[in-house]
């Protein structure tokens, strides 16, 4: 018999984190690739077989970023029922917020010598830095921006949706119209943020190189930590009341209401949080990358998230680090391999994890899949079973 | 045309409405609705006395299911006024607010959080914060406890509390939504069809259940199910298209013509 004080008491946060098993693995991986990555980068000459290349160092450090922005969806779409198609915007916009800190710290070594104006301003003939760029020669404002404009955009959002109750398929919609609308003002020069080419040449970060190892070895360390904290936080708020709560909003949203809770708050709350996470992501993606653009806004990437999510198993948080990491690798493969085949790996991937694979990847593990789902054949045969129970119920 | 009697009927029953309305937990007074032209409830009015148990019956499209709507603000009125004690008027009110008055409502398909355990459901109809961060720092007191317990017997549901609400039966459902209801600590519960598929001894246990709940609380029963009603042993309301026909004891309103035609058809 189980004791319910103990189970259902928030124990501190070594208690819960103890009894999740996926994310103590994930912690445990997150913590060793943090020591053993930059050690195989920086410590171990070249012809060693444990030296890790830079380049490698760095695509392992995107997937990481990438992993944050699924797991930043998971969140809301796996224990809420929110299916954001337009999470690309708050990932792009956290990373617009350190793209803009990094043209700064660039002074007159631009191409046109500029002390005061990034090289598309002066391009532009503008004669001062507009006001929205303000401060952003400060690194901690610009990590606050990063966090602070996507939590915002994402509030005003999700204060106007939820409040007048869209959900589902018309949320979705009206997300992709959201980060559809951004890309296209982003692609505009007057906007005051470089147009199509967005940004991009930046040389360093608080005064160190980009381009050099240690820079970069950090960067990874940065990224481990921050998916390492933000799953702690979401696995925080989804093991609370607060995260049952979201999880009966998304199998019965009436209930909820007339139960007593305001369900528009509850999704505000982690729609907000959710977006915030996504703008960390993207405030880690740009200096890796080196670039930040309006591609980053289209709705194409947002959808791509999503995939990433369901490959890895919906609603358990580690599933979807591991669905980022396992679609991102294929993806750098198939590209250099057969790039011309790629979409139709991704759309065929989307369409075989819908049918065999309903809890993803990690639901296919016996260990953390659930046990009536316990093989591919058998959640085959149920989901046929549920679709025709469904069809017969409807008729 | 109608409209225009209905409001002088109403000023001639003033004094009758004044008293009546001094004592009613529920109180529903010339509530009209039109959805798109159908007129869904017309001049509706009657009201519940505090700790009665009350069933409302009537033919498919009476207007039942709209009248609950109505009371637990899914739905708003054309015109009328739903006070509830007395005094709050309900009209202005969304489900939450109304919810957290003291007004619970059953479903007429169980709707339960089928991904959680059967302690987990009622621990999240616990009466108690609904706020967020009420909720993300919650831990569960040794009252919450003892209430959960005590309605996991009330409801029958004590060895499945660890259960999947997904995996218990339609009629175990129904008594969990029952029990959900009881952890809100309403004032008046309003249930939709409790006894829908279900098998006739779940039938009699839920009625049993009912009559229970009806020494505590105010009860409004919507049901089909005569015998179900007989069964309630209670004062009854028939609907059609909309407002009262006929209010009494069963065997009362069964012996009324009226009742006889909208039931067995003309």
């Amino acid at each position: 018999m189980t004791d319910y004080r103990q189970k259902y008491q928030m124990t501190p946060v070594v208690g819960w984190l103890l009894k999740d098993r996926g994310g103590m693995i994930l912690l445990a991986i997150l913590i060793a690739a943090a020591i053993l990555v930059p050690i195989g980068n920086l410590l171990m000459p070249e012809t060693s077989a444990f030296h890790v290349p830079t380049w490698m160092l760095s695509l392992l450090g995107k997937y990481l970023c990438y992993a944050l922005l699924a797991l930043s969806v998971d969140l809301i779409w796996g224990f809420c029922g929110i299916l954001s198609l337009g999470h690309g915007a708050f990932f792009a916009l956290g990373g617009y917020a350190m793209g803009m800190y990094l043209m700064r710290q660039i002074g007159d070594r631009g191409v046109y010598g500029n002390p005061e104006l990034p090289d598309f301003m002066v391009f532009l003939n503008w004669t001062e830095l507009p006001w929205y760029w303000y401060g952003f020669d400060m690194f901690w404002f610009a990590i606050v921006m990063a966090m602070f404009v996507p939590g915002l955009l994402a509030f005003v959002f999700g204060f106007l949706a939820f409040r007048s109750r869209v959900t589902g398929v018309y949320l979705s919609i009206i997300t992709q119209a959201m980060t559809y609308a951004l890309l296209l003002a982003f692609f505009r020069n007057d906007m005051g943020f470089g147009g199509n080419n967005g940004l991009t040449d930046f040389k360093d970060l608080l005064g160190y190189s980009l381009q050099s190892d240690g820079t970069r070895s950090g960067l990874f360390v940065a990224s481990c930590v921050f998916l390492g904290i933000c799953y702690i936080v979401a696995r925080g708020i989804t093991q609370s009341r607060l995260g049952k709560v979201l999880i009966a909003i998304r199998d019965a949203e009436a209930r909820v209401r007339f139960t007593g809770y305001r369900v528009e708050y509850y999704k505000l709350f982690v729609f907000t949080v959710s977006a915030v996470m996504a703008g960390i992501a993207g405030a880690l993606y740009v200096p890796q990358v080196g670039i930040i653009n309006p591609g980053e806004f289209a709705p194409a990437l947002s959808i791509e998230i999503v995939i990433w999510v369901a490959v890895g198993g919906r609603g358990t948080l580690y599933g979807a680090v591991l669905g980022a990491f396992i679609v991102n690798y294929a993806k750098t493969f198939f590209t250099g391999v057969m790039p011309d085949f790629w979409l139709f790996f991704l759309g065929g991937l989307f369409i075989a994890v819908t049918l065999f694979l309903p809890k993803g990847v990690i639901g296919a593990v016996p260990a953390f899949g659930s046990p009536d789902r316990k093989s591919v054949l058998s959640g085959l045969r149920k989901r046929i079973a549920d679709r025709r129970t469904n069809e017969g119920g409807k008729a | 045309m109608n409209d225009a009697v209905a409001v002088e009927m109403n000023a001639s029953d003033v004094p009758q409405v004044k008293s009546a309305r001094a004592e009613t937990i529920l109180y529903v007074d010339g509530v009209s609705v039109t959805f798109d032209g159908f007129r869904a409830l017309n001049n509706l009015s009657f009201y519940i006395e505090p700790g009665e148990l009350r069933a409302i019956i009537g033919p498919n499209g009476a207007g039942k299911t709209t009248m609950m709507d109505i009371i637990t603000g899914k739905t708003r009125p054309d015109t009328g006024d739903v006070l509830f004690k007395s005094e709050i008027d309900l009209t202005k009110m969304d489900e939450a607010e109304i919810a957290n008055l003291g007004i619970g409502r059953k479903f007429q398909k169980p709707t339960v959080f089928e991904s959680h355990t059967v302690f987990d459901n009622l621990l999240l109809a616990c009466s108690g914060g609904r706020g967020v961060f009420q909720a993300l720092f919650h831990r569960l007191s040794d009252v919450e406890k003892t209430k959960i317990e005590k309605t996991l017997i009330t409801i029958m549901l004590e060895d499945k509390r660890d259960e999947t609400a997904a995996n218990l039966s339609h009629g175990q459902k129904q008594w969990l939504e029952i029990g959900m209801l009881l952890m809100q600590e309403p004032e008046l519960l309003l249930v939709d069809e409790p006894v829908a598929g279900m098998t006739d001894s779940e039938t009699e246990e839920t009625a049993k259940l009912l009559r229970n709940i009806a020494k505590e609380y105010s009860v409004v029963v919507v049901e089909h199910d005569m015998e179900f009603v007989r069964d309630l042993d209670c004062k009854v309301t028939v609907l059609h298209e909309g407002s009262v026909l006929a209010e009494g004891r069963l065997d009362h309103v069964q012996k009324d013509p009226r009742v006889i035609e909208v039931y067995l058809g003309r």
